[in-house]
């Protein structure tokens, strides 16, 4: 059946808990590095089934363009020339939302409904909702939201909900010309993966494997890398993704304590919202927080 | 792990944010979360070809309206042909992209001429075009057409005329193209085969 | 190709040299990741830049832009000085045992007839030995010194692995290992497929690159087996279909050539391209030419034509001269064309020295570009900048620019790079004014017929008696054409065997090119395509792309020329018994009655293995030729360097100043002079295309401006460190024709090769920037590239030629 507002699993800033009746599959998207020529077929079909358009940017000496996630591109190919044991590699990346099973930016949202998560797995953002704290920045283990200049709303891949939901595979998998992205239940993608790192292995590259990264829970969107112990390779491809200190802080201790003994406050921030609008404070004091963090 | 000021005003905040938001009456009955509609449901489909590489991937082009007489067909959507036994759905970034060659801001949308000297575009007619350039071709063919040559062979050919053709073009305009610039008697042609 | 896109999934080795499949044909290349994972296939990557196609691969080598011969010269040279060659199929199926004239000679890279001063040969000692009945004389023990297999083996004596790596600048061991790839394939029941493109053609030897792949190809066994082949991976999505339809000066439709002054009359010109077989027995299928020939003037010429007026021969246009894009614009250069026509074509971009063809077009009295996009062809004469500096008032050129439709807005026909022709449908009407090419063309041609209809001129036989019978002449229909093209009874055809039975009643479509007749009884616009619209409809537009075989063949989706075969030569892929060499991947095999199988075979169909019919049913000789006498610069393919060169010797023949470059290709005087020096432009340049774009087409294109906006181009990490450049800096690149400027890629991807003992760096430059489009504007990158084509095929030196680099 069609993935609707019934299938959801859980919901930003909401606490009403969510219906658990239906079982819906989980889904996937592996993507495979080692067949992945880097041809930008899956930026271009992004743009174009999301009805998105970047700017034309410039070229600035590498083949990487654009040349950064913005709300207007959803996923790009990270390129990095390293050489292993002599012999030059050339990794290309995929990159863009992992679909954590365990959402960072959707525990850090405080905007009810502006992300959500479905019961197969896709953590999608709704705008409609989205006040544009960049708080799901914060969240992200792999900064992937990005929040527009032009509406305040944040952004990022939605592993095409709409064509998941009639059944059909997101853009970015239905074009890719090696056959690198694949979609299908997370099982199956696993499946597929298994049979891929035994074919690299005996090539020779005797550290492939599965990046499906545990500290978020695994995530839907996973990588067949040929050197799995060196995700950081791969244009720095966190080795052990885990939601932000701040996030996981709000999650077990902050919440009660905000909850019952800062309420004055509360009511004071909810006001600063609406007097002040989202970006100022958050924005300023996000950046702080980075720089605290990589400290 | 440490937790310095700021980030713990951060951390309160945002929760506040949340929970307060919540609390205060924005609830989830006002934030539904629905997919984006599946924006090909009842779009047209038509079978075609990309015309870049030599792959010659199949396409589906999705345009607006069911074919009735009053609604004008426009392309919105381009992706894979799944049935293609070469392709098979697949397209690379620039088939992805068709749509925007399309819908390119320089599409050429009438004739136009350059007269010598001048410096701009000038918008003509079909009729024109066809006639002024038609004017052209028999005053050069007239005045440099070959019947014999010194040998007296019949040679019948116009040597000073040029076609490059486009492999771009179906086989069927390919074909056409060539009888008539034979009849024509031009040999100088060529192709991007070459190219 | 010999084979077809889905066919390389049947391969063991796939080979990517000469081309970036993974660059420039995305989808095409998944055929070659699928063979790795499911065949556990292995996949080589031989090019001067480590490119996408190397990021995938088991085995990258580098070697210097240009050095493809010395490289697969090499390879000849290591396979049979270890014995790694397929012995039964080098035996029977190529005139390795056939005997040449013993006046052939080679010495000092020249070939014997070389005439220096017009840079030609006189061919008549690269013959074979005849006997009375007219016959090749062969030695099957392959011994004579005279026979083939000797003197190929003499020739590349000299491609020793020490001198492969001083012109190649390939690491000898890298070399040997591409090579022990290779050879793994000669076993009978493996095979290597060779996926090349404008990487080997765009060379002053760009056929002989192709040639030397083919002696390989043929000594391992490979051609005709499924996963095999030579597969030449094309350009546009109907470049197979225009090349077919023959839109050259030199050929009409279906490969036929076009008369010269030397064919006064039909007779001569028919016995010239009639030839006679040369081994008893084969088929030597061209000697069935003048039924295709007179067929096509019946399709042009129709009841016009008749066997007394020799079916309008004499309206035919003789050829004068070379007709190629380059010769062309030398002409035009030289104020000797008055007119002319770009159709879907951007020549100021795409052909070699930029300021020579603009100059060229400001001679015109008129053009016309006919395209769906503002080309900057048709801007030749508007000033742009320093991307174009053109003064307007100074181009007396009257330019007429036409829009037609794209693709999406056109019914009909295109071929794949596999020769399967595919029909599609339109979607929607072009924008404003567009119209479709049929009938812009048509829309002329009815034009310039009224007025020689209403005033007279020069020889309007031709024009007023052309074929055509369309239903809306001015707008004929692809379907009528595609009719026209495939072919059809005239009058009644009969059985050749029994002269009472009609298998082609008049007025009915031909069922394929057997049916075809020379009396007069037949049309068909193109020969190859017969049968493509038989009476049973239109076979392109079939759909069903079931594979029963499980190799890819799906014989019932679209058609492919020739008579739906899939792979060509695959009688070749059976022993002479009849039994395929790898039963797993059987093409065909004979049945006891008839050849049967997976594809149409390319043999005779009753042709019992004990008639000793062979499989190159297109050669007289009916086997594959080691030994190729038609190629201008010799029999056997000889390294030559590139018209502009690092080095001031050709190592291969040091002692001899003619055999630097091609002896046999054609160099206008202006052109050679302008030709750069290592000592002013030391650095090997080599031109390309990125995934991104197509040509100069999708500048226009919004999607693919964002993904690669800017002009760039690429140098190696050394080569930038000894200029100071840096990463994303501006650079200004030189050549002795012009200067383009675009940032700088500093890569590792780009090596550094020692040639010669001197350390050798490479420029390597995208060409898809221009001063009209949606990405940033850029330069012509044709700016630089030397005017001198391919002995053969004149396609432009574009992949080797010598520039200079410095900080913009």
């Amino acid at each position: 059946m069609a993935l609707q507002s019934l299938d959801i699993a859980r919901r930003s800033a909401t606490t009403t808990p969510a219906p658990g009746a239906r079982q819906t599959t989980e889904v996937a998207k592996l993507i495979d590095v080692s067949t992945c020529i880097g041809c930008k077929a899956c930026q271009v079909a992004c743009m174009e089934w999301n009805d998105l358009r970047d700017e034309v940017g410039n070229c600035v000496g590498v083949y990487d363009n654009p040349a950064d996630l913005t709300d207007k591109t959803w996923t790009v190919m990270r390129f990095a020339e390293v050489e292993q044991g002599g012999r030059l590699e050339w990794l290309i990346r995929k990159d863009g939302c992992m679909h954590c099973a365990d959402p960072g930016c959707l525990k850090a949202c405080p905007a009810p409904g502006a992300i959500i998560q479905y019961a197969n797995g896709i953590v999608d953002f709704h705008q409609e909702n989205c006040i544009g704290c960049g708080y799901c920045v914060t969240g992200c283990p792999f900064n992937i939201p990005r929040i527009s200049k032009e509406d305040s709303k944040a952004y990022k891949c939605s592993l095409c909900s709409d064509r998941v939901a009639v059944g059909q595979a997101p853009a970015c998998v239905k074009t890719c010309p090696t056959g690198a992205i694949m979609f299908g239940s997370k099982e199956q993608m696993k499946e597929h993966a298994d049979k891929r790192i035994r074919d690299l292995k005996s090539r020779g590259f005797a550290n492939a494997g599965l990046y499906d990264p545990q500290g978020v829970g695994g995530t839907h969107v996973m990588y067949v890398l040929h050197h799995v112990d060196k995700p950081q390779l791969y244009s720095d491809l966190p080795k052990d993704p885990a939601i932000s200190p701040l996030v996981s802080l709000w999650k077990g201790m902050a919440k009660p304590l905000a909850s019952l003994a800062l309420g004055a406050v509360a009511l004071g921030s909810l006001f600063h919202y609406v007097m002040k609008g989202p970006n100022e404070v958050s924005k300023e004091s996000e950046r702080e927080a980075e720089k605290e963090e990589s400290q | 792990m440490q937790v310095t000021r700021r980030q713990f005003f951060k951390i309160c905040s945002a929760g506040l944010g949340g929970s307060s938001i919540a609390m205060l009456g924005y609830s989830p009955t006002a934030a539904l979360a629905e997919v984006r509609a599946f924006k090909l449901a009842k779009a047209t489909e038509t079978r075609n070809m990309c015309p870049y590489c030599s792959v010659s991937c199949g396409v589906l082009i999705y345009s607006t309206g069911d074919k009735s007489k009053n609604s004008k067909a426009d392309i919105f959507h381009i992706e894979g042909d799944p049935d293609n036994p070469v392709s098979r759905g697949t397209l690379c970034p620039k088939g992805a992209g068709l749509l925007d060659m399309v819908k390119s801001p320089n599409r050429l949308k009438y004739p136009e001429v350059r007269e010598p000297g001048s410096n701009e575009w000038k918008r003509i007619s079909w009729d024109e075009a066809i006639e002024r350039i038609a004017k052209h071709m028999k005053a050069d063919r007239d005045a440099n057409f070959v019947e014999k040559n010194d040998a007296g062979v019949t040679v019948n050919r116009w040597p000073t005329f040029g076609f490059l053709a486009s492999s771009a073009a179906g086989n069927e305009a390919g074909y056409l193209g060539k009888k008539v610039l034979r009849g024509l008697g031009v040999i100088g042609i060529d192709t991007q085969a070459r190219i | 190709m010999t084979n077809h896109w889905v066919d390389i999934k049947n391969a063991d080795l796939v080979l990517v040299m000469g081309g970036n499949a993974a660059e420039a044909h995305p989808c095409g290349f998944k055929w070659a990741i699928e063979a790795k994972k499911d065949r556990k296939a292995k996949l080589v990557t031989v090019d001067p830049r480590f490119t996408r196609s190397a990021a995938v691969s088991d085995y990258y080598a580098p070697l210097r832009a240009g050095s493809d011969i010395a490289f697969l010269g090499g390879v000849i040279h290591y396979l049979l000085a270890n014995d790694k060659i397929h012995h039964d199929y080098v035996k029977h199926y190529s005139n390795a045992a056939f005997l040449i004239n013993p006046g052939f000679k080679f010495e000092d890279g020249l070939f014997s007839g070389y005439n220096a001063e017009k840079r030609n040969y006189d061919k008549a000692t690269w013959s074979y030995q005849l006997d009375k009945d007219g016959f090749a004389m062969v030695d099957e023990s392959l011994q004579d010194p005279n026979c083939v297999f000797q003197l190929l083996k003499k020739h590349y004596s000299r491609y020793t692995p020490e001198l492969v790596n001083k012109v190649t600048g390939t690491p000898k061991e890298q070399f040997l290992k591409v090579c022990e790839y290779i050879a793994d394939t000669a076993a009978p029941d493996k095979t290597m497929t060779i996926l090349y493109a404008l990487g080997w053609t765009q060379h002053s030897k760009g056929s002989q690159n192709i040639r030397t792949m083919a002696i390989i190809q043929t000594l391992l066994g490979n051609m005709g087996m499924a996963g095999g082949g030579i597969n030449a991976l094309r350009g546009h999505a109907n470049v197979q279909g225009i090349t077919d339809m023959c839109t050259f000066g030199a050929n009409l439709p279906g490969y036929l050539t076009c008369p010269t002054d030397a064919d006064p009359d039909r007779k001569t010109y028919l016995e010239k391209r009639t030839p006679k077989p040369l081994r008893p027995g084969q088929m030597n299928f061209p000697q069935n030419y003048p039924k295709w020939f007179t067929s096509l003037c019946k399709a042009w010429y129709g009841n016009a034509a008749t066997k007394e007026n020799d079916f309008c021969y004499d309206w035919l246009p003789k050829l004068a001269g070379a007709q190629d894009t380059l010769a062309m614009f030398d002409r035009m250069h030289q104020g000797k064309m008055n007119g002319f026509v770009c159709q879907g074509f951007n020549p100021l971009a795409s052909v070699s020295n930029k300021k020579k063809v603009g100059d060229a077009l400001a001679k015109l009295k008129y053009l016309v570009v006919i395209d769906p996009l503002v080309t900057d062809t048709s801007e030749f004469w508007k000033p742009h900048g320093e991307f174009n500096e053109a003064d307007p008032a100074k181009i007396a050129t009257e330019v007429f620019r036409l829009p037609s439709t794209l693709f999406a807005e056109q019914t009909g026909s295109y071929t794949n790079s596999g020769r399967v022709i595919q029909w599609h449908w339109k979607a929607a009407d072009g924008p404003g004014e567009s119209r479709d090419d049929i009938d812009i063309v048509a829309g002329l041609f009815l034009k310039l017929k009224a007025m020689y209809a209403k005033d007279g001129g020069k020889f309007p036989d031709a024009i007023m008696g052309l074929t055509w019978a369309y239903r809306q002449p001015a707008r004929p229909s692809p379907e009528e054409l595609l009719q026209e093209i495939s072919g059809k009874a005239l009058g009644d055809v009969f059985d050749p065997k029994d002269a009472t039975k009609v298998i082609v009643p008049a007025g009915q479509q031909i069922a394929g090119f057997a049916q075809l007749r020379d009396d007069g009884s037949t049309s068909c616009g193109n020969w190859i395509y017969g049968g493509c619209w038989s009476q049973a409809g239109n076979l392109t537009a079939r759909r069903d792309n079931s594979d029963p075989s499980g190799l890819g063949q799906t014989l019932n989706w679209g058609f492919a020329w020739p008579a739906n075969r899939r792979i060509i030569y695959n009688r070749a892929s059976c022993d002479l018994s009849g039994k395929p060499w790898d039963p797993k991947r059987a093409v065909l095999r004979w049945t006891g009655t008839a050849w049967g199988g997976n594809d149409i075979p390319d043999m005779r169909p009753d042709a019992a293995p004990d008639q000793n019919v062979m499989p190159f049913i297109m050669t007289p000789e009916g086997v594959a030729r080691l030994f190729a006498p038609g190629m201008a610069e010799g029999p056997f393919p000889e390294h030559y360097e590139p018209f502009e060169t690092p080095l001031e010797k050709n190592p291969f023949s040091p002692n001899n100043p003619k055999t630097l470059s091609n002896p046999a290709a054609r160099v206008y005087k202006a052109d050679m002079e302008v030709f750069g020096k290592a000592k002013d432009f030391p650095y090997v340049c080599t031109t390309y295309r990125l995934v991104e774009h197509y040509h100069f087409w999708t500048k226009h294109s919004k999607l693919n401006a964002i993904t690669q906006p800017e002009q760039f181009v690429e140098i190696g990490e050394e080569l930038a460190k000894e200029k100071g450049i840096a990463n994303g800096d501006k650079v200004k690149v030189r050549s002795n024709r012009g200067f383009i400027k675009a940032v700088a890629v500093v890569t590792k991807r780009i090596p550094t090769l020692m040639i010669d003992g001197r350390k050798t760096h490479t420029v390597g430059i995208p060409i898809h920037w221009g001063f009209k489009g949606l990405t940033k504007p850029g330069f012509i990158t044709n700016t630089l590239t030397p005017y001198v084509g391919d002995a053969n095929s004149q396609t432009p030196e574009y992949k080797a030629f010598l520039v200079n680099i410095e900080k913009a």
